[in-house]
């Protein structure tokens, strides 16, 4: 054998590899394989013989095991916990409900008891092609479901002979109840029944026997929470393996109470006011983030959704021109318009390009140098001199179309960026839409052409591409009013454990303070907000306050006008008037409530978004509410769908 | 019988007609103990159904080509899976605490699974030029290509897969006449080496299922509970059976998952030792009848790799049956043709197609 065959030299090589010899190298893998046939014989008899081992030695002794094998292991579901809201009304809570099941070995004849079934209690010819379609993948001696929500009269119409049908099973199970209906559902969200890419996604040991998982609102972004952890027992059963004793059980741990910071009637009072609109009020507290009512109209009812809304009423609900199910204070996303004039001043300030006296005369219109375009001001005849107060005041463009230039678009966008625009603002609610803060990175890269100043102009007034949604712009007005304290927007205010009633509060979670290079700037901002309700485009919601109020109106316009048309809101249809926006803070001395309203195709902020603001905080600054609060409705058994208040 | 003689209808496919028979035997046998084990569940028998054609197709079309593309292929489909196999690592998605899987958008896909038929593939290409026995530096450069793809199964982790891969690289090696002597020392080495395996490379669930093989009632609601199950399955079967459809322990959900990698359990409950000796007699009778094609192939590649792909296909059933029956510890690997599942399954029989492929183009010997 030559060891160092690969380092000899090439023509050495090929002479042995050409003096292969096919004869000898056939015979060698002949006595190999033998080898191997004669391992594979052994080893397959070694299995043969293990099983002689079991089967014959061993046989009565698993055969013994065998029918005494009656312990399995069952989940025990947790029961989810309730949703309340931060004065203790009750959200969300589960109901006992019944549901019919068949377990097709102990029926005779399934065909007539079927029948038999339809004449006793309604059955669809849905329910029975869902059933038909679960037993053909379930065996046999299993239950399968027929019919879910079974009401008390049908209970008793089959309690009365359901002896007479064998397998025929009444089930009792909890269905999780939104008794508040509609109120709040934006909030809240709702369960409802796994579906099979859920499934794949879920942990399989939490989730075993469970059909129900949170999908939209605090039922999902809080379902580790709300769910618990699921216990298991050993239970013995019988040679058909129905359960007959329980041997040992780790109990499941029940899912933890949800607080929320919402206060029910305060968002009764926002989705009142903002009934007739489609739109969006966020209302929070600007000293930590919490979100007091959160309101998007319009609503729908989340208790259909639990067992499987029908599908023509989910149609219906899903093609709405409305679009009910949009939380537009989350995924709805608007042109900012003025209400972002006071944070442009505020990086006017702060960047040194303006002061607060520096004025600039308004003739209604603005036009870029070397350019014929007119910008144009919402007030035809123009404001005159304005300085930085009456430019928030009266809303002037033109002030702001100067300012915007003068920034330029990379410092508004650096600006903005520090109050959460562009980006979502982590609220705890799945879904949360980043709205647009324009870029020229972001233009480079979606439209065909570069930036344009005028690009710059349109942003500097909220309008062109920029985008944000009702929650951006209430916690943007908060951390104005906070002098730049910035929190984390949030809906848990705590979680209790259901046992021992043990509350454990969420605490606030605070974002990195915006700091301006002098902070009597946020003062200046503030005062020019001030003049907006105190003489200025929202005057007539200042009358008659019992504290002070500062805000900004804003109309964000949905379709553009020609050069020379004139915006006429009576010639305009509905669909094409201008969504009308107002946030707002108050008391000014001390902020305890920051308020975004948009109102869409309502026409003027000042006119219409300002008065349901100021509805909104007279509620909570001063408890004025319709109704005293309806913590009782927790006792009551059926609350209909739109509330008590 | 000459294979390549013209027919009536003047062309002969090229296959093996008492291999076809013993596989369609032992898959016949699974669809039927499938339907029971499953819980008469039609659906899993059609979809199982489903994959035995396609596999049957791919093997009788890999049969028809000529094994020189295949050994010109080899080094290749070598390179492609070694480059998807450190792409898994790199994006695949994790399922399971193993991240094992590349998606591919429309399917999932098991690196891995290429090379089950890429190693022996590349080992048989690199040996059949040298000099036989091998030689020490042929030796080391041969095993790098098995070790290597070996590691990188072995760390997504993936220890059956990467059992197959390492041993078909192995098989490859002990065929072409290693020496007894080096595979002394070999095992003397991997004597050495397994403590510092078990302490540095092996995973917790990994150490669980050698420690719960070895003293199954230690854990018997944990991982131990299969083989109990399992053993009580096979046990009460006894030498006749309960019969077709009678099994208690797969019905009663004792065995979890009795038709995947437990149905051995659940035929052995229904069928007792008697179907048991005759499915192991089964196995033998396609092992012995492919090692025997794989004797008379035309060259050394094609026995070196129609021997390692025979091997591969007993280390599946001897791993799976040893396992069940509580011989072995619970390693992932299915019973060839009897499990239900996908991907494995379209291995081993595309290694039956390369197989019938060696076996049926041999040139007669000229000298």
């Amino acid at each position: 054998m030559n060891l160092w065959l690969p380092f000899a030299k090439k023509s050495v090589q090929e002479r042995l590899i050409r003096e292969k010899d096919n004869t000898a190298e056939s015979a060698l893998f002949f006595r190999r394989a033998m080898v191997m046939l004669f391992l594979v014989f052994l080893s397959l008899l070694a299995v043969a013989g293990r099983l002689v081992y079991l089967q014959v030695l061993n046989h009565e002794r698993f055969t013994t095991l065998s029918e005494s094998n009656r312990v399995r292991l069952q989940p025990l579901l947790p029961t989810r916990g309730f949703i309340f809201d931060r004065n203790g009304v009750l959200l969300a809570d589960n109901l006992a409900s019944y549901h019919l099941e068949i377990v097709r070995e102990q029926v005779q004849d399934l065909e007539a008891t079927l029948s038999a079934l339809r004449a006793r209690i309604a059955l669809s010819d849905a329910d029975v092609e869902r059933f038909r379609k679960l037993a053909r993948r379930s065996p046999p001696y299993t239950g399968v479901p027929l019919r879910f929500r079974l009401t008390d009269d049908e209970i008793a119409r089959l309690a009365i002979d359901l002896y007479r049908f064998p397998g025929v099973e009444i089930k009792a199970d909890l269905t999780r109840r939104y008794p508040l209906g509609a109120r709040g559902v934006h909030v809240l969200g709702y369960v409802g029944r796994i579906d099979e890419n859920e499934l794949r996604r879920l942990d399989p040991g939490q989730y075993s026997g469970s059909t129900h998982m949170g999908k939209t609102g605090v039922e999902r972004s809080y379902e580790d929470v709300l769910r618990g952890r699921t216990g298991w027992q050993q239970v013995e059963t019988n040679a058909e393996g129905r359960p007959i004793r329980v041997l040992s059980r780790t109990p499941p741990t029940p899912g933890q109470h949800v607080y929320l910071s919402i206060d029910m009637r305060l968002q009764a009072v926002a989705e009142k006011a903002l009934e007739g609109y489609n739109g969006a009020i966020v209302a929070l507290d600007p000293r930590n983030g919490e979100i007091l009512a959160l309101a998007s109209q319009p609503t729908y009812d989340p208790n259909p959704f639990v067992n499987g809304i029908d599908f023509a009423s989910y149609r219906v609900l899903n093609t709405s021109k409305d679009r009910p199910l949009l939380n537009r204070a989350l995924r709805g996303v608007y042109p900012p318009g003025s209400t972002i004039k006071p944070l442009m001043a505020l990086a006017g300030l702060d960047y040194g390009v303006v002061n607060r006296y520096s004025g600039v005369f308004c003739p209604g219109f603005y036009r870029l140098p070397g350019s014929n375009h007119r910008f144009r001001d919402w007030k035809r005849g123009g404001h005159g001199s304005v300085g930085m107060d009456r430019a928030i005041a009266q809303s002037c463009d033109v002030y702001f179309y100067d300012l915007a230039l003068r920034l330029g678009i990379d410092r508004i966008y650096e600006f903005f960026s520090r109050f959460s625009f562009g980006q979502p603002t982590g609220i705890d609610l799945p879904g949360e839409k980043g709205g647009l803060l324009p870029s020229q990175e972001w233009k480079r890269r979606n439209h065909k052409y570069g930036w344009f100043a005028g690009d710059t102009l349109s942003a500097g007034i909220g309008q062109g591409y920029f985008l944000a949604t009702p929650l951006q712009l209430a916690h943007s007005v908060g951390v104005i009013a906070q002098h730049g304290i910035a929190f984390k927007p949030r809906v848990l205010l705590a979680t209790e454990d259901p046992g021992t009633r043990v509350r454990t509060p969420e605490p606030p979670r605070a974002l990195s303070p915006i700091v301006t290079k002098n902070p009597r700037f946020w003062d200046t901002v503030i005062a020019g907000m001030i003049q907006v309700v105190e003489g200025g485009t929202a005057h007539r919601i200042g009358i008659g306050a019992k504290y002070r109020i500062a805000g900004k109106t804003g109309t964000a316009q949905v379709f553009t006008l020609g050069q020379n048309e004139k915006y006429n809101a009576s010639r305009l249809a509905r669909h094409l008037l201008d969504h009308a926006l107002f946030v707002a803070f108050a008391p000014v001395e001390e902020p305890r409530i920051a308020v975004a309203v948009i109102a869409e195709h309502g026409g003027g902020g000042s006119s219409t978004a300002a008065p349901l603001a100021r509805k909104v905080m007279d509620a909570w600054l001063l408890n004025k509410y319709d109704a005293p609060p309806a913590a009782e409705s927790s006792s009551t058994a059926s609350v209909p769908a739109h509330g008590t208040e | 019988m000459e294979p390549n003689k013209r027919t009536l209808w003047g062309w002969r496919p090229h296959l093996d007609v008492p291999l076809l028979l013993g596989l369609l035997a032992i898959s016949g046998l699974g669809l039927v103990v499938l339907y029971s084990a499953g819980q008469r569940n039609l659906d899993l028998v059609l979809g199982q159904g489903m994959r035995l054609g396609l596999g049957f197709t791919i093997m009788l079309v890999l049969a028809q080509m000529p094994p020189h593309y295949f050994r010109a292929w080899s080094l290749w489909i070598y390179l492609v899976g070694l480059l998807l196999l450190l792409a898994v690592m790199v994006v695949g998605d994790v399922s399971k605490g193993a991240q094992r899987w590349l998606d591919l958008g429309v399917v999932r896909f098991q690196p891995s699974e290429i090379m089950k038929l890429a190693v022996p593939m590349t080992m048989a290409w690199f040996f059949a030029d040298k000099p036989l026995p091998p030689r020490w530096p042929h030796l080391l450069g041969g095993s790098l290509l098995t070790v290597i793809p070996f590691i990188l199964i072995a760390e997504q982790p993936d220890l059956g897969t990467a059992l197959v891969v390492g041993s078909s690289g192995a098989f490859v090696l002990f065929l072409a006449g290693l020496s007894w002597l080096i595979m002394g020392l070999l095992a003397g080495v991997l004597a050495a080496v397994i403590p510092l395996f078990w302490t540095f490379v092996m995973h917790d669930y990994q150490r669980q299922r050698v420690l719960t093989f070895l003293d199954p009632e230690n854990d018997p609601l944990g991982t131990g509970y299969h083989i109990i199950q399992s053993k009580i399955a096979i046990g009460s079967g006894g030498i006749y059976g309960k019969g077709w459809l009678n099994g208690t322990q797969s019905h009663l959900d004792f065995l979890p998952e009795g038709w995947t990698d437990f149905i051995f359990a659940a035929f052995s409950e229904e069928f007792g030792l008697v179907g048991g000796s005759v499915l192991l007699m089964l196995y033998f009778y396609v092992i012995a009848r492919s090692l025997h094609m794989a004797t008379r192939a035309a060259d050394t590649y094609g026995r070196l790799l129609a021997g390692s792909l025979t091997l591969i296909f007993f280390l599946y059933a001897f791993v799976n049956s040893g396992m069940v029956s509580g011989l072995l510890p619970v390693v992932g690997l299915p019973l060839p043709l009897f499990s239900y599942g996908g991907t494995s399954l379209v291995t081993i029989m595309a290694g039956f197609g390369i197989l019938m492929s060696i076996y049926s183009h041999r040139q007669p010997l000229t000298r």
